[in-house]
This record gives structure tokens, C-alpha cells and sequence, in this order.
């Protein structure tokens, strides 16, 4: 980070190289070479400057009749300057049906280009395809979320960079900060024209909107649109502006359909999953928060779907309506849409093509993007304004902190999505199992903070309900209604009654990746994970 | 004596099976034990594993065997459960490895308790057990007979011991449904010592069973009284019902099993259950003689909530008073089937009122508004009301509070 101020400057510098933050995490000060700046407290650290400044080619240098189209993805590449040690770009609206990422780095790999860095908006099992490129050193390393197989890699020590993990507002913020610079953005959208005007909408590789990938056509040096669907000028809805594009590709196919549609939009059928969505709304309930105009976002996650249904049961019982949804929108926001339930729908990613159907015929289901929701460097985002938000993780403290990206074995696994931006919501409530296959979720100390626990509101578990201490507010308004309330730590022990203790992760001391916080600083590190021989 | 065998594999691991493990166990002649753990909770639970598994074959006795485990998360109830099958595969011992019963499990059960639904689950599968009781159906099953395999039945025996010990069940009735006898018997040294509340009789066709059964359980525990349930599943069974349900005053309950009767009696069962109507009237009428709940058949496709609704309704209409459950989901629309409605709850609470006024004002006949009522009314419209204030939706002393207003 280039720029900022901060209230708490003061480091205390006991281990080599880093510095304990203000959550008491011990972090580097360079990252990959650059700067950072470790967490202050929330609130506490200011990023100023300007917007990063990209260079202003003239139209003088495009073609007069506004055809940017070239004949492969590997022209485009080369003609965009791939070579050694760039950035580039991709997104996850084709999550693990996506073809388009691995192509490139194939022909990075034919090429002989090396040390590049990638800076997806995610990643999905699907892209196991480029270990082979980080261990070849085709890839340095990764900017963006590692889920399964690469977050196992990474975790293995066999990075040769530092990952680095940010929520997508914070992914937003570091493209606009420039404190990643994409020299090759290359965007998949499922229908282009050859300017370069491009949306998520129409075609066979549809994922409803373009959201994840409007920072990167702002700021990045070099635009790449690749499609399966190349349609005649004008491509409308231009969700992604041909102004910012360089070159145009048509390949054959983009993505598996079967794959972009998410495995996760179908509620769960887990009878004990039902029962802590149940728990969860009858606690919005019990709370006032289910109340006429109000607003919520669900992830779509089989709880959280499940939680939606649950608030479609109660608003329709007390025949209220909510002004709006965020979403990750599928079916079951789709219904609620248009039974009337909600006026809008706040669309940040789209779940189902029921979603992306409803995107293009329903004018009140709405496209938004990580600047307009998340973005913390900004003259404000939607997360805030949302009455209550349902989230998960894969670890909660007794202090409410809460991970979403390791397992308590320490391995990377999971991205931050938009899991911390959201945590600024009025209401914030994790329902998660007590425990998973003997793995407590309820634990002393996360083993990778993600989120610091004074925004965490309430943890619904099927053995008990647990709110903040710091909410009275909401411990006051469910007093009496019967729900079965614990502290966090009545429910850790009963966890580890069950469970037993767990044994701590043990790790080396080489960071793998860092978890960068809303506001661009470094709230916690991941460490290669020590092989135990137990294992 | 038949010849132990040396090796023996017991428990389940595949990819799709969660909180159980498998164990190769063999017993060696020197090296001491072996360990060779694969867990995905190795990192976290490893030395406490290892911990388990040598004091329990420390406890056995045994210095020298090789174990094998692959641990998707089985909890230490399970994995002792798993090991001491194996155990008492090779070696001859009476001794048990028992873990800690349960502060939680110690509760007790009584005759009149309601039981609208009792959860069936499977006695080899730990993962169905954990969070039973947060789905807070009347009773658990802990079921030994058809839902294990036959080459299983061993293994369950200990894991359903242990479960009954470990697993809290969080105030549910505790019931387990043994073996057909004469196999059942063996089951009830497993399950009769651990604080089991009702024992399920499966496929019982006279009284004598139920005095066979009762005089083993009163050679294992003398004096202690279990309460049981038999079911009924064949023609032989309908015939006999009322001879068996007044055969023990521990029989608190009986059930019909309707994919075995209807086997019996060679034709299909069907959503309409007009083949099985006889049967079941007659096994409402034989408890109601004999004073005990008359329970009806699983409702056995779990995706249907309409058709498992329609037949509760008609369940409830031929006077059964409760019907299993194989999936949590289903537990709702049974409670809510089951218990009296809204309107009869109302219904009730003036009939009883009027009663109350006519015999306060010593009158011999009840009315209601223009209605006389009869004392067969009365008496059911008690029963609604009786019903009501133990399932909390009316207040014990509703009929005061109505008598002030008024």
C-alpha cells in the first residue's frame, strides 16, 4: 500500500520481519516485495491517494471501424505484451465450469513466459490444472482466493510467491488503489461484440453479470474480451464497455455450463442444517429484524438458501415485503422477486439461469459490482445499509472472530468472497454446525482471522444460539421468546465435550499467503502447514 | 470351541461415509502394538486416537497386534466400539470396555408419556445418531434389526451400547429395537444395562414371546422393568394382538409393521392401505382394551409431506396414537397430526366447562347451547384436554382461569 493514515502507528517488532497488528496477529511488513501495512482496528486505518492512473491510448491507435477482433486468445495475448513477471487477470462468473483460465496459461507455458503473477476474482477446483504451473515457475503466485487443490498446494510451502487474499471489495480497492496493477485483463463474458461491448447475459456460457470484472476493465493496461458468442455491434446490455477493451477473441467454448451453475443453490436436504436455518429466522423473527422494508442477503450456500425460505414462510405469514435482497441471486430469490416479497434485487453474482433469466427480463433485478457493494476506499457501498446478512465460516472464537479460509488442520481451502465486506451489514449471523466430522467450529482461537468478532452479531449452532455480548441491544429484544440462547463459550464446550480438545495446527514458520483486511491492510498471515506424524 | 479367527475387519469407511472408521485388526505374536493411523482429523486428534487405542487393548490385555484405522471423524465412542468388536473377534473375554455414561443420558420415562413419533435409526450408522435429539421426536430408536446388515448385527450391538452411554439424546425416550427372537435375546445384555426405556419387539406373535423375553431381562437385571412395545407384522401377530399387549404390564405400547404384514399376507401396500385396514383396526381395538397406545407403520417415502400428512390424518381418525419416523423431517407433521387441533382443543375446553357447570349446579344432564352432550363426549373431550395440558399448548389450570372470566 502506497498511501493511508492511520491513529496507531505503534509496532512492537519481536519476530524478524513483522510486526503484531491490532487484532494481535503477527505480520510481515513486505509482501512479494511491496509494503505493507499491518491492521489498525476497524475504522482506525484511512487509505487515501488517487485512483490509480492508467495510460489513455487514443482511439487513433484502434481500428476506424471499431473491429478489435483477432483470430485466437494466444494473438491477443502476445499482441497485449504477455511476457515474464506480468499480472493478469481473470474472473469466477464461470466458477468451476470455467475453460477459459487454464487456456492461458497454456499458452503462456508454450510460449516459455515466466513469473507471472494471477490475479483471479477467485478460484475452483477446476484450475488444479495450473499446479503444474507454479511448480514449472510459469506462475510466481497468486492474488485472489485458492480454494481445494491450490489452497492445498499453497499450504504445502510449494508457492513460490506469497498468495495474497482479499474480499472482493478489497480486490476492488487494490485494483483502484493500484496496489495491483493488471498489465492483461482477460474478461469471458457470453456475448461480445467486436468492439468489446460485452455482457454475462445471452449466449450458452451465460453467468448473469460481468460485476467481478468492471474494476479490472477500468484499471488494467491491456483488455481482452474473449467470448463464445460474438454478435454484431451493439452487444446490449454493454455491462462491460467496448471504450475499454483492446482486443476481442471468439473461441469455441468458454465454460461447462453444467459447472457454472453452481452445486450450491439447492437448498440442503440436511435435517440438521434445516433445523439451524429454522433457528436463524425464527431468531430474525423473535428479533424484529423480519420486519416491513427491511433487507437481507443470504449466500448460497444450502443454509443460507434454506434461511431465505424460511423468511419467505415468515413474511408471507405476517404479509410483509422487503425493499430489497443481495444477493448471489437464484431461484429462490428469483420466486421471492416475483411473488412481490421483495421490491429489489441487488445482484452481485448469479447463482442459477433461472438468476440469469430473471436478469434480463426483470428491470427490478439488478446487476451491481464490487464498487457499488463492497468497495471500503469509496464514498461509501450497499453492505452497510443491509439489515441483517447470513454468512457462514469455518471457525468461530470465543471472541466471535471468525475464518472462512483454513480449515482448523491449517490448510488453505476457501477464498474470502465477499464474506468480509459483509460483515459491515446492520446484523450480522453465522449459522454453522457445532462441530463437522469431529472438527469443532466453535474453538478458543481461529486459526486464521478473517473477520475480527466485534462485527459478528449472533452464531446459530443446532445445540444453541450465541449473541455478541457487545449487541444487549439484541440480547434484549429475544429475551423471553424461548430460544435456546448460550454463550460462545457454553457452546465451545459443548463442542469439545463431544469432540474432544483438538490439538492446534502446527506450522512452519514460512508464510504462505496473507489475509488483507476491507481497507487494504494485513489482518492475519497463513503459515505452511507442519506435518504431523500422526496425520 | 470353533477356532477364533487372526484377523478381522470391522467398521465402514468409503468416500461418502462420515464419523465412522475402519479397523483391520490383527493379533501378532511380538513387535508390540502397531498403529497405522489415516484420519482426516489425524492433525487434530491423532496422539488422542493412539491414546484410546492403546488403553483399550491395554484394558483387553493384548501386547502384541497391528491395527489398522481409517478415521473419517468417528468420535472416541465409536472407535472404542469398533475396536472391541474386533477384539472380542480374536480373544474370549466377558470383560466390556465401557465408556462414561452420560450425566445427560440418566433421565427416566414413564407409561403415559405421549408418542406421537419415534425415529428410527440405523445401529451401525454413528453419523444418524449425533444430533437425533435436536429434532426432539418423542423417542429414538436405536434399531439392531432391519436396517444392519446381517453380517453387521455384531458390530451394532456395541456401537448402540456405546451411543446409549455417549449420545445425548436431549430428554427423547430411549428405545431400541432388538433382533426377532429368538436372536433378540442376545441383543438385550447390550442395551438392558444402560438406561434403555422401551424395548421394540419386532415381529412378535404371541404372549409367550414377551414372557421369554422379559424372563432374560429379568435374569440380566432382576427386578428391572423395561417397558415394551411389540410389533406387530404378520397375520399370525393380528390374531394375537390382544393376547400379547395385555400379556406384560410393562407393555406400554404396540406397533404394526405394515411391509412385513403385508408381505404376509401376500399383496402390496398401497397409500390407501385398504389391505391392511383390518389389521390395523383390529390393533387399535385390542390396545384400546388394553389400556395402551396403539401405534401406527412408517410412512415410508420421505419426499412425499403431503402424502405422509393425508396419512397421519387418517391415521389419527382410526385411533392410533402415534407412527415411526425415518428422516427428521417427518417428525413435524406427525406432532402436528397427532395433537389435537386448535378447534378441538376449543371444542373440548367448553364441553368440559359445561360438565363442570352442570355438576356444580348438580344437574344430571350437560348442554351445550342446544345440545345435549353425553358422558362418552365428555369423556373424550377430557381426553383432548388431558393431551393438551401435557403437551404444553394448554394451561393445567385453564379451567379456573375460564371459570374467573366468566
Amino acid at each position: 500500500m502506497k498511501h493511508g493514515t492511520s491513529t496507531n502507528i505503534k509496532h512492537i517488532m519481536k519476530i524478524p520481519g513483522l510486526v503484531q497488528n491490532a487484532a494481535g496477529r503477527w505480520v510481515p511488513l513486505k509482501v512479494n516485495g511491496k509494503t505493507q501495512v499491518p491492521f489498525q482496528g476497524i475504522g482506525k486505518f484511512m487509505p487515501d491517494g488517487k485512483k490509480h492512473g492508467v495510460n489513455i491510448p487514443t482511439c487513433a491507435n484502434y481500428p476506424s471501424d471499431g473491429n478489435k477482433q483477432v483470430s485466437t486468445l494466444k494473438e491477443a495475448l502476445i499482441k497485449a505484451g504477455l511476457k515474464d513477471g506480468i499480472t493478469i487477470s481473470t474472473h469466477h462468473h464461470f466458477r468451476n465450469g470455467d475453460l477459459l483460465s487454464n487456456q492461458i496459461f497454456d499458452i503462456a507455458k508454450e510460449l516459455n513466459v515466466k513469473d507471472l503473477v494471477w490475479f483471479p476474482s477467485a478460484s475452483f477446483p477446476c484450475h488444479e490444472h495450473l499446479i503444474q504451473y507454479l511448480e514449472d515457475g510459469t506462475i510466481h503466485h497468486i492474488e485472489g482466493s485458492m480454494n481445494g487443490p491450490l489452497g492445498r498446494f499453497a499450504s504445502e510451502g510449494k508457492m513460490k510467491g506469497t498468495g495474497v487474499l482479499r474480499s472482493h471489495g478489497g480486490r476492488y480497492q487494490a485494483i483502484q488503489d493500484g496496489e495491483v496493477q493488471i498489465d492483461i485483463a482477460v474478461i469471458g463474458a457470453a456475448c461480445t461484440d467486436p468492439f468489446g461491448n460485452a455482457n454475462g447475459l445471452n449466449g450458452s456460457s451465460a453467468t448473469g453479470l460481468l460485476g467481478f470484472a468492471l474494476a479490472d476493465s477500468q484499471f488494467a493496461d491491456k483488455v481482452i474480451i474473449v467470448t463464445d458468442n460474438m454478435v454484431p455491434f451493439p452487444c446490449l446490455p454493454w455491462q462491460i464497455q467496448g471504450n475499454f477493451v483492446d482486443y476481442t477473441v471468439e473461441i469455441e467454448k468458454l465454460g461447462d455450463p453444467e459447472k457454472i451453475i453452481s452445486g450450491t443453490t439447492r437448498i440442503t436436504k440436511s435435517p440438521d442444517r434445516l433445523y439451524m436455518a429454522e433457528l436463524t429466522a425464527k431468531f430474525c423473527e423473535a428479533a424484529g429484524i423480519i420486519k416491513e422494508g427491511f433487507s437481507f442477503q443470504s449466500g448460497a450456500g444450502g443454509t443460507s438458501l434454506a434461511v431465505g425460505e424460511y423468511f419467505k414462510e415468515i413474511m408471507k405469514k405476517k404479509g410483509i415485503k422487503a425493499r430489497f435482497a443481495r444477493g448471489g441471486s437464484n431461484k429462490y430469490l428469483v420466486s421471492m422477486l416475483q411473488e412481490g416479497l421483495i421490491d429489489y434485487l441487488l445482484d452481485g453474482q448469479t447463482f442459477d439461469l433461472e438468476g440469469v433469466r430473471s436478469m434480463s427480463e426483470n428491470p427490478n433485478h439488478v446487476w451491481t459490482s464490487p464498487f457499488t457493494s463492497y468497495n471500503y476506499h469509496s464514498k461509501g457501498n450497499f453492505a452497510g445499509m443491509v439489515d441483517v446478512v447470513i454468512l457462514g465460516a469455518t471457525e468461530i472464537d470465543i471472541n466471535f472472530n471468525a475464518n472462512v479460509v483454513t480449515h482448523s488442520d491449517g490448510y488453505l481451502l476457501h477464498g474470502i468472497g465477499g464474506w468480509q465486506n459483509c460483515l459491515f451489514s446492520k446484523t450480522v449471523i453465522l449459522p454453522v454446525p457445532l462441530f463437522r466430522d469431529r472438527i469443532p467450529v466453535i474453538v478458543d482461537e481461529v486459526t486464521t482471522l478473517c473477520g475480527p468478532g466485534e462485527l459478528i452479531d449472533v452464531v446459530v449452532t443446532e445445540r444453541g444460539i450465541a449473541i455478541n455480548p457487545q449487541r444487549q441491544d439484541l440480547i434484549e429484544a429475544v429475551k423471553g421468546s424461548g430460544l435456546p440462547l448460550k454463550t460462545i463459550g457454553e457452546l465451545k464446550e459443548i463442542a469439545e465435550k463431544i469432540c474432544g480438545k483438538p490439538e492446534k495446527a502446527l506450522f512452519e514458520d514460512q508464510i504462505i499467503a496473507i489475509i488483507k483486511w476491507v481497507d487494504g491492510t494485513i489482518l492475519d498471515t497463513v503459515k505452511k502447514v507442519k506435518e504431523k506424524i500422526n496425520g | 470351541m470353533e477356532d477364533l479367527p487372526k484377523s478381522i475387519v470391522t467398521g465402514n469407511s468409503a468416500p461418502r461415509i462420515r464419523s465412522d472408521c475402519k479397523i483391520t485388526f490383527e493379533l501378532t505374536s511380538k513387535e508390540g502394538i502397531l498403529i497405522d493411523l489415516h484420519s482426516k482429523v489425524g492433525s487434530m486428534y491423532g496422539a488422542s486416537i493412539r491414546e484410546l487405542l492403546m488403553g483399550e487393548l491395554e484394558f483387553f490385555g493384548i501386547r502384541n497386534a497391528k491395527i489398522v484405522i481409517e478415521d473419517s471423524g468417528a468420535l472416541p465412542f465409536v472407535i472404542s466400539a469398533r475396536l472391541e468388536v474386533a477384539i472380542k473377534s480374536l480373544i474370549r473375554t466377558e470383560k466390556e470396555f465401557l465408556p462414561v455414561m452420560l450425566d445427560e443420558n440418566l433421565y427416566q420415562s414413564s407409561r403415559n408419556r405421549f408418542r406421537f413419533s419415534r425415529l428410527y435409526l440405523p445401529g451401525n450408522t454413528p453419523n444418524l445418531m449425533l444430533n437425533a435429539g435436536i429434532h426432539q421426536p418423542n423417542g429414538v430408536i436405536l434399531d439392531l434389526e432391519d436396517s444392519v446388515a446381517p453380517d453387521k448385527k455384531e458390530e451394532a450391538r456395541y456401537l448402540v451400547r456405546n451411543a446409549l452411554r455417549q449420545v445425548d439424546f436431549m430428554g427423547v425416550e430411549r428405545m431400541v429395537r432388538i433382533n426377532q427372537l429368538p436372536a433378540g435375546l442376545d441383543d438385550l445384555k447390550f442395551v438392558i444395562p444402560h438406561n434403555i426405556h422401551i424395548l421394540l419387539v419386532p415381529k412378535c406373535e404371541g404372549p409367550e414371546q414377551i414372557g421369554e423375553l422379559e424372563d432374560e431381562i429379568n435374569k440380566l437385571e432382576p427386578g428391572r422393568e423395561v417397558f415394551l412395545m411389540p410389533i406387530i407384522e404378520s397375520a399370525l401377530g393380528v390374531e394375537k394382538a390382544f393376547d400379547i399387549a395385555v400379556s406384560s404390564r410393562n407393555i406400554v405400547a404396540m406397533a404394526i409393521g405394515l411391509e412385513d404384514y403385508t408381505a404376509d399376507i401376500g399383496v402390496r401396500r398401497t397409500h390407501q392401505g385398504t389391505e391392511s385396514l383390518y389389521a390395523r383396526t383390529r390393533l387399535v381395538n385390542a390396545c384400546k382394551a388394553a389400556g395402551i397406545q396403539p401405534i401406527d407403520s412408517v410412512f415410508s417415502d420421505v419426499g412425499d409431506q403431503e402424502g405422509l400428512r393425508k396419512a397421519v390424518m387418517n391415521s389419527k381418525s382410526l385411533g392410533f396414537e402415534g407412527m415411526g419416523c425415518i428422516h427428521p423431517r417427518q417428525i413435524r407433521i406427525i406432532h402436528k397430526g397427532y395433537s389435537p387441533s386448535d378447534e378441538e382443543i376449543e371444542n373440548a375446553r367448553k364441553i368440559v366447562y359445561a360438565y363442570k357447570k352442570a355438576t356444580e349446579q348438580g344437574l344430571g344432564v350437560v348442554s351445550l347451547g342446544t345440545k345435549m352432550i353425553d358422558p362418552p363426549v365428555v369423556k373424550r373431550a377430557q381426553k383432548i384436554i388431558e393431551l393438551a395440558v401435557d403437551m404444553n399448548i394448554l394451561r393445567e389450570n385453564w379451567l379456573e382461569e375460564l371459570m374467573e372470566t366468566k
